[in-house]
């Protein structure tokens, strides 16, 4: 029903959008001190990322990106925040001082170093996405049952039906683990 | 229901697809009328929950400006529009002034993935989808988006500098994450009998079987009491909570920005409807009848099933507000455990009998379709409804207040209620 023949232009226009959007976010994210504020720019990478896996025809992994990750985990984020109560934004900068702010600048050069040794001075050629288009229209051609999520629930609950049950348990083992130790501390108290 | 169509009709044929062009052409009128509508409809609601109110408190309510008070939801914006707004000098400048338009936004576009008529034949076009936009992933993006509403009252909260604002806003994050929870796992029942997330093809299921509140009721029950909470309304206003945290969230708001608050509220209530409509009472489907179903869609029945959409979230909106003016808010610690120990355990129970039963009767044969597939769900339905409401409520949640006092004492202040004559009002 949805037409998937994306134009190419519109198509590398939207990638382009949302691929710059994450970046500038995450910059932004990374440089504002006030935690609250860095936590809305993480929202926002989410959801650029969300709109990147809907242009690979993932529509489920771009619904669970924004409903576990913008939805929970980051409300969960805020909400520490908000009762941790931090104090002003100056005091939580991480490279304090000269020094501080030189050897952050060093780590930072050190982390592009690699990625610029990989792409061998051929970077700006290397941003421009491959046919995508070309390969989520054919994946969309092929209708399978259960609609879009068919093709995810089926290998989860047939063939990796045992990881997936084993990681549960250590998702429940984990919960019970933080009930545990939290109790620990009010009774000590 | 089936849009399988016949091949040997011709291209332009109105009961099929539109071409790639007419597509986003009819999407970009339907989402402009479709929002046009859903703005007035949530003005309207104003009106609506404050003649609802005096009619409940037995008194008259807006009815001066305009006939019947119809013109007041528009002298409200005007007067919101010309107030000053107040933007208090300590708070976080850009979230505060963000904080309403995040919190109105969700509400918004959750709906506009829900189903709300037949297909519309256009002659010359093709057949046109009643939903703003038909997403393959149409459910999981309503979850994904109410699950950001949060942020606005969250945001709200703690860029206004003001602690009971941010009490409000820690209180709005608690109780959503929690309710949150109860409501998908109760839509997984949903999902289960659908075998799709498409919201067509939930309503397609409702048509071939049988409503999902015959099928499904513990589950609509789930869904409905969290649908409340999520829209943070009396009995479950806890962040805004005048009588502890002056107005919560939006204690230093004013004027339009203010307004923007109880708007989304409103927002919420209509998209709340219009889901458990769509996912438990069949969406738009006119019961009894295969009519409006049948392949050959046609103009009337576009109209006519529309009307019973409109009909059926009206039933649900009035249905908020009535429960608002009636029950009285719960404590904190009441909310919470409402949440978690009775309505995640039973949502969680519920999806395994779901689950179980339908296993069951697939393995024994019964086809999915016919009066013995919905019998046996309705079975299931009456033993959980008898537990929940009289075994486990011991006298807590749907029995009247007075089933805690003794027997004989109530006894005795109903006879003294007599002698004094409180009931009539004469006075002893």
């Amino acid at each position: 029903m949805q037409p998937n023949e994306f134009h190419p232009i519109a198509y590398s226009a939207a990638f382009y959008f949302f691929g710059l959007t994450a970046l500038a976010s995450a910059i932004a994210f990374v440089t504002r001190k006030s935690p609250v504020a860095a936590a809305m720019w993480l929202v926002n990478v989410m959801f650029c990322l969300a709109g990147l896996y809907v242009m690979l025809d993932a529509q489920f992994i771009g619904a669970i990106q924004v409903l576990v990750y913008a939805g929970a985990i980051m409300v969960v984020f805020l909400f520490v925040i908000m009762l941790l109560n931090l104090g002003h934004a100056s005091e939580l900068a991480d490279a304090r001082g000269r020094w501080g702010q030189v050897l952050a600048l060093l780590v930072g050069l050190a982390l592009v170093a690699p990625l610029l040794a990989l792409s061998k001075g051929d970077l700006l050629n290397r941003m421009i996405p491959p046919d995508l288009a070309a390969r989520a229209a054919a994946a969309a051609a092929a209708p399978t049952a259960g609609g879009v999520i068919g093709p995810v629930a089926e290998p989860l609950f047939k063939e990796y039906l045992l990881a997936f049950e084993l990681t549960s348990v250590l998702l429940l083992a984990a919960i019970v683990g933080a009930v545990v130790l939290g109790k620990r501390r009010t009774d000590a108290r | 229901m089936m849009h399988s169509v016949p091949l040997l009709l011709q291209v332009a044929d109105p009961q099929l697809p539109p071409s790639p062009g007419m597509f986003v052409l009819f999407g970009l009128i339907k989402a402009g009328v479709a929002f046009g509508i859903y703005m007035l409809c949530v003005a309207y609601t104003t009106l609506l929950e404050r003649r609802v109110a005096g009619w409940i408190q037995d008194r008259i309510g807006p009815n001066r400006v305009g006939p019947q008070g119809l013109l007041q939801p528009i002298a409200d914006g005007v007067k919101n529009f010309m107030k000053e707004e107040a933007l208090p000098a300590t708070a976080n400048k850009a979230l505060f002034v963000m904080a309403p338009a995040i919190a109105f936004v969700p509400a918004m576009i959750t709906w506009a993935v829900i189903p709300f008529a037949a297909p519309l034949p256009i002659p010359g076009v093709g057949l046109i989808s009643m939903a703003v936009a038909d997403l393959p992933i149409g459910f999981l993006f309503i979850l994904a988006i109410s699950s950001l509403g949060v942020y606005g009252l969250t945001i709200a909260g703690w860029s206004s500098n003001n602690k009971y604002a941010l009490l409000g806003g820690l209180r709005a994050s608690a109780q959503m994450i929690s309710y949150e929870i109860a409501m998908g796992m109760s839509t997984v029942c949903v999902l289960l009998l659908a075998g799709n997330v498409n919201l067509n093809e939930i309503v397609a299921q409702q048509q071939g079987q049988a409503w999902n509140v015959v099928l499904l009721t513990m589950a609509f029950f789930i869904f409905a009491v969290s649908a409340l909470a999520e829209t943070n309304r009396v009995p479950f206003d806890l962040p805004e909570s005048e009588s502890e945290l002056v107005a919560g969230y939006h204690a230093e708001y004013s004027s339009m920005r203010y307004s923007m608050f109880p708007l989304a509220e409103y927002a919420n209530i209509i998209t709340s409807s219009g889901l458990m409509v769509t996912l438990f009472f069949g969406g738009w489907d006119i019961p009894f009848t295969q009519w409006d179903n049948a392949a050959p869609h046609s103009v009337v029945k576009t109209l006519v099933t529309l009307g019973a959409y409109f009909a059926k979230v009206f039933f649900f909106v009035f249905a908020f507000i009535w429960i608002r003016w009636t029950v009285p808010r719960f404590r904190y610690d009441q909310l919470m455990s409402l949440g978690w120990k009775l309505l995640l355990p039973m949502a969680l129970l519920y999806i395994t009998a779901v689950a179980s039963l339908a296993l069951a009767l697939d393995f024994a044969g019964v086809v999915r379709t016919s009066m013995a597939y919905t019998g046996a769900f309705l079975a299931m339905n009456v033993v959980f409804v008898v537990l929940v409401f009289w075994v486990l409520d011991r006298g807590r949640i749907v029995s009247p207040a007075y089933s805690r006092i003794e027997r004989e004492r109530l006894a005795k202040m109903r006879l003294g209620a007599e002698r004094s004559d409180l009931l009539t009002g004469k006075g002893a």
